[in-house]
């Protein structure tokens, strides 16, 4: 299977908190959204995902409550806390100037 | 999220299943069959566990919880296998006990400073004869009228204290106890340049250390404590020494115990000493203590001392003066013998320490491989490498940490013990554990642990995973790298076990020499005995004579007394004293100073009473005495050395015994008697105990007993009490005591390393067990074909054996290059042996081959017992 598109170092934080800052959502449907709107580009792995969601939780970025999901089983929902949306512009900005910063070294003529 | 751990798991678990049953129901969406869709949704999951592990490790406290479990998977697996915990955990603390005791009394004694102000400034300064080579005449102890000169007329060193040994009677001004103390007698300087300060009183000031001063003494905390019970009102009151009154005027520290322990006394050091005394640049009897000079390096100093001492040999050519001064640390002067069995029993625990290491090694990599299928499985499951080498070392850290605990509890108990049985260790009241010890040892189980266990963690987490599962279908090839692993560790074993007991047998071979060397007269059922007759009362030579005879009398007629005799000092008591001599005779070839002989007093049944042979002429008479004493009798070594093919009788010998040389007719040649037993044999003079010099009224009364000599002990000293009842009879000491007490630091040091030695072998043979035992489970049906295949027994046995035998052999002849340099390192502990002696190593080496044998004779036999078909079976 191997690994498509390794997820730039740290960046998968800033997508969870993203994905989950309009609106609460379990693991799953993390993982499907950050796949769909990237075009099937970007696939998370169970195996970084869910240490990252326990890993943010342990930074008070993120909190967890238990809900029922689509399915109707018990599922448990991620959503931001203040902290995390702070977290979120701040890490926004830094991908931002990183993005700008490779652009320019990729695009300059030589 | 350090509580609640096992509700936050279940919830870790109840979310990662409803992750998985979303991504079955998508595959089910897609269309597949419901089996395959779980199976594609499992596939694509990954390691469950694993992902478990990870996210549960995000939780803080995680390296917490991971240790808590290895702990308990550690304990667990030392459970399982109790005896061998037991004695891997046994042999640790014993190590780490014994190196920690060792290390205690090595740091207290030889690497903390002297209690004194700027003890790194202090040094010895002593008189050295340059035309002499041997050791004791560059550190000759200082002549008075050498010490004052250097103080004088050198500035290299600060300043410069002297003091010498007294021994005298101590009374009270009323008739209290008797007894003989032992005392140093110091210049008046001597405390302030140690920096020392008395509890109680003062020092002495430059007036009282001046001949025909007032008499002035300064007591040991000890003596203020049993003798004056601690009662402060002392200051100002007397005491009587040897009879004459002294002044108590201050009371020393306790922890002050220099030059020794014994020392309860302190005297000016000139109050001590007569005005010819003062004056002697001959005598030497002073130790001299010095403060360096900031910027003034030692040796300058030393060298301006030695330009004069030069001049002051210049001007007595002809006489036992010294010809340079030398010095050494006073640190060094302290330790002085100790240093080397100290450090020589260091380094016996700590090799012992090393092999109880390997051996715990050489167990665990025995139970790697044993675990081996285990420790695959696991990895093939998942665990990461380190994981399973952080588990397995944190067996060897339990074991080691367990051990390190009881070994420094083990330390405690055994440090007090050795500082207490360890004669003549100096220092031996600053022995103590204290925080830095404790370190050391908490560092030591560090290391312990990561020595024994890194190897065979190391080793069995290797990369062979997949090769050890499929190994397990068929095991006829060993593993062989494991087993070599195991020799390896094996052989450095057996090679530390060689120089542990080629040691310990060389220092024992020695001990056994000192207790049976010839002393030259009787040493059994031999009572000895010391007193001094105090100068006061006895201050004619007719009265200490007539004190000595009336004893001898008294003695001799005692039911169950052979015989009784006097002389300054018993043979193996010790040195007493020297002194120069020329033979005028001999006179034509130039008078040479370095002829000097031991100088006894004894009269004239002393020979006879401890059966010193007489050789030729006469023994002394009854007639030599008082001024009829110009006669000496010399013993065979004196007489073989310096009348070489000629006979002594009638010559002279030109000895300034009575002050300033005189010529005394050698009337006798005896028999040669040691003056301890660890020393070579020496020139001796013996003069007649009846002039009745000064210099003879402390004598030792020496008597042969026909039965258990102590038995006399009491009625003798009846005598004494019933001649002068204020005399203390001291050093109450049979031969044999004699002898044992100059042997102690050797038969202590000899035994101790004989232990060591023998706990190290029983630990090599355990090695060697476990190994071959394993290399025969190992290699069952290997030998099951080969015997099959038609093998004679002996073969196999030949095979086995041969497989014992090579690290053995390797082992021995690595360890026998090391015995050899040890040998050469403990060459000054060695009497009558040397550090390559073919029969200490035969010895030692067939004991150790022995061992080798006996260990690898019950798997040799189970490889020999192996029937085919069983062997075939088992696979």
């Amino acid at each position: 299977m191997g690994k498509p598109n390794d997820l730039v170092q740290g960046t998968l934080d800033l997508l969870i908190l993203k994905t989950i800052s309009l609106e609460p959502k379990h693991g799953w449907a993390i993982a499907k959204r950050i796949q769909q709107i990237s075009n099937e580009v970007l696939q998370v792995q169970q195996g970084s995902l869910y240490p990252a969601l326990h890993r943010l939780e342990q930074q008070g970025w993120i909190r967890a409550k238990w809900g029922e999901s689509e399915t109707g089983r018990e599922a448990k929902f991620y959503f931001l806390t203040a902290a995390g949306r702070a977290q979120l512009e701040k890490e926004k900005e830094s991908w931002k100037r990183l993005s700008s910063a490779i652009d320019l070294v990729v695009e300059s003529a030589g | 999220m350090l509580f609640r751990r096992r509700k936050a798991a279940a919830h870790l678990e109840q979310e990662l299943q409803f992750h998985l049953e979303q991504q079955v129901a998508e595959n089910l969406a897609a269309g597949m069959e419901p089996a395959e869709a779980r199976s594609a949704a499992l596939r694509l999951f990954g390691n469950p566990t694993l992902l478990r592990e990870e996210a549960q490790s995000s939780w803080s406290w995680g390296w917490m919880e991971k240790t808590w479990r290895d702990l308990r998977y550690g304990l667990r697996t030392l459970r399982r296998a109790p005896s061998f915990s037991l004695i891997a955990i046994a042999v640790m603390a014993l190590g780490i006990g014994a190196t920690t005791s060792l290390f205690t009394i090595v740091r207290s004694v030889l690497l903390k400073p002297l209690p004194f102000y700027d003890p790194n400034a202090l040094v010895m300064v002593y008189d050295t004869f340059s035309t002499f080579k041997s050791d004791t005449s560059k550190y000759n102890t200082v002549a008075p009228a050498d010490y004052y000169d250097w103080r004088q007329e050198t500035h290299g060193f600060q300043d410069m204290a002297a003091w010498h040994w007294f021994a005298g009677n101590l009374t009270g001004e009323h008739a209290e106890l008797p007894e003989v103390v032992v005392g140093a007698a110091g210049t008046w300087n001597m405390f302030s340049l140690l920096g020392i300060q008395p509890v109680l009183g003062r020092t002495f000031t430059p007036d009282e250390d001046r001949l025909e001063a007032n008499h002035v003494v300064l007591v040991s905390w000890g003596l203020f404590q049993r003798r004056f019970a601690g009662d402060r009102s002392i200051l100002g009151k007397t005491i009587r020494l040897d009879s004459e009154s002294y002044t108590i005027i201050g009371v020393l520290p306790d922890w002050f115990t220099y030059p020794s322990e014994r020392v309860e006394l302190w005297l000016p050091y000139a109050a001590a000493l007569s005005k010819d005394q003062l004056a002697s640049h001959e005598l030497h009897q002073s130790y001299v203590v010095a403060r360096l000079r900031k910027g003034v390096s030692a040796e300058a100093a030393t060298a301006e001392v030695s330009a004069l001492q030069r001049h002051l040999y210049m001007a007595n050519v002809t006489r036992p003066v010294c010809d340079q001064a030398n010095f050494r640390p006073m640190i060094d002067d302290v330790v002085d013998k100790a240093k080397t069995p100290m450090l020589v029993l260091l380094g016996a625990v700590g090799c012992m320490l090393l092999i109880a290491c390997l051996n715990v090694s050489n167990l665990l990599v025995a139970r790697g491989a044993a675990r081996r299928k285990e420790v695959a499985i696991r990895g093939a499951l998942g665990g990461s490498r380190l994981t399973l080498i952080r588990e397995q070392m944190t067996e060897s850290f339990l074991i080691s940490l367990i051990g390190g605990a009881l070994g420094i509890l083990l330390s405690l108990w055994a440090t007090q013990w050795l500082a207490h049985h360890w004669q003549q260790l100096p220092r031996a009241s600053d022995v103590h554990l204290d925080g830095v010890v404790v370190s050391f040892s908490i560092v030591l189980t560090f290391i312990a642990a990561l020595l024994a266990g890194l190897l065979p963690a190391v080793s069995s987490t290797g990369k062979g995973l997949l090769g050890a599962l499929q190994e397990s279908s068929r095991t006829l090839g060993g593993s062989a790298s494991r087993a070599g692993l195991r020799r390896i560790l094996l052989t450095a074993e057996i090679a530390l076990t060689v120089i542990l007991l080629v040691g310990a047998g060389l220092l024992f071979k020695s001990f056994l020499h000192l207790r049976m060397s010839e002393m030259g007269c009787i040493t059994d059922h031999v009572l000895t005995m010391r007193y001094g007759l105090p100068e006061k009362q006895y201050n004619k030579p007719e009265m200490i004579i007539s004190f000595h005879e009336a004893i001898l009398e008294r003695v001799r007629h005692l039911p169950g007394v052979i015989a009784a005799g006097l002389v300054s000092m018993p043979p193996g008591a010790g040195h007493h004293s020297d002194l120069a001599f020329t033979i005028p005779e001999h006179s034509s070839q130039g008078a040479v100073m370095d002829q000097d002989g031991l100088i006894r007093a004894a009269d004239p049944g002393y020979f006879k009473a401890i059966g010193i042979p007489l050789l030729s002429g006469r023994f002394f008479t009854e007639a030599e005495r008082l001024n009829r004493t110009d006669t000496v009798i010399v013993n065979r070594k004196l007489a073989e050395e310096f009348f070489p093919g000629e006979s002594p009788l009638g010559k002279h010998l030109s000895v300034p015994w009575n002050g300033k040389p005189e010529p005394y007719e050698i009337v006798g040649v005896v028999g040669d008697t040691l003056e301890r037993v660890d020393r070579p044999m020496r020139a001796t003079m013996y003069f007649p105990i009846l002039s009745g010099l000064e210099q003879t009224s402390d004598t030792a009364l020496v008597v042969h007993t026909a039965g258990d000599p102590l038995s006399q002990s009491v009625p003798v000293q009846k005598q004494v009490a019933a001649l002068d009842p204020e005399l203390p009879v001291y050093d109450v000491m049979t031969m044999q005591e004699i002898i044992g007490k100059t042997t102690a630091t050797q038969s202590f040091s000899a035994i101790l390393m004989l232990i060591f030695a023998g706990l190290s072998l029983l630990l090599a043979a355990v090695g060697l067990y476990g190994v071959l035992s394993y290399l025969v489970s190992q290699r069952v049906t290997e030998i099951g074909i080969r015997i099959a295949l038609g093998a004679q027994r002996r073969e196999v046995l030949r095979l086995i054996l041969a497989d014992a035998m090579r690290p053995v052999v390797i082992g021995l002849l690595i360890g026998s290059a090391g015995a050899a340099a040890a040998g050469l390192f403990i060459k000054s502990l060695l009497y009558g042996t040397r550090p390559v002696d073919p029969a200490v190593f035969a010895a030692m080496l067939g004991s150790l081959l022995l061992t080798a044998a006996l260990a690898s004779a019950v798997p040799t036999l189970r490889a020999c017992r192996i029937e085919p078909i069983q062997a075939l079976r088992t696979e």
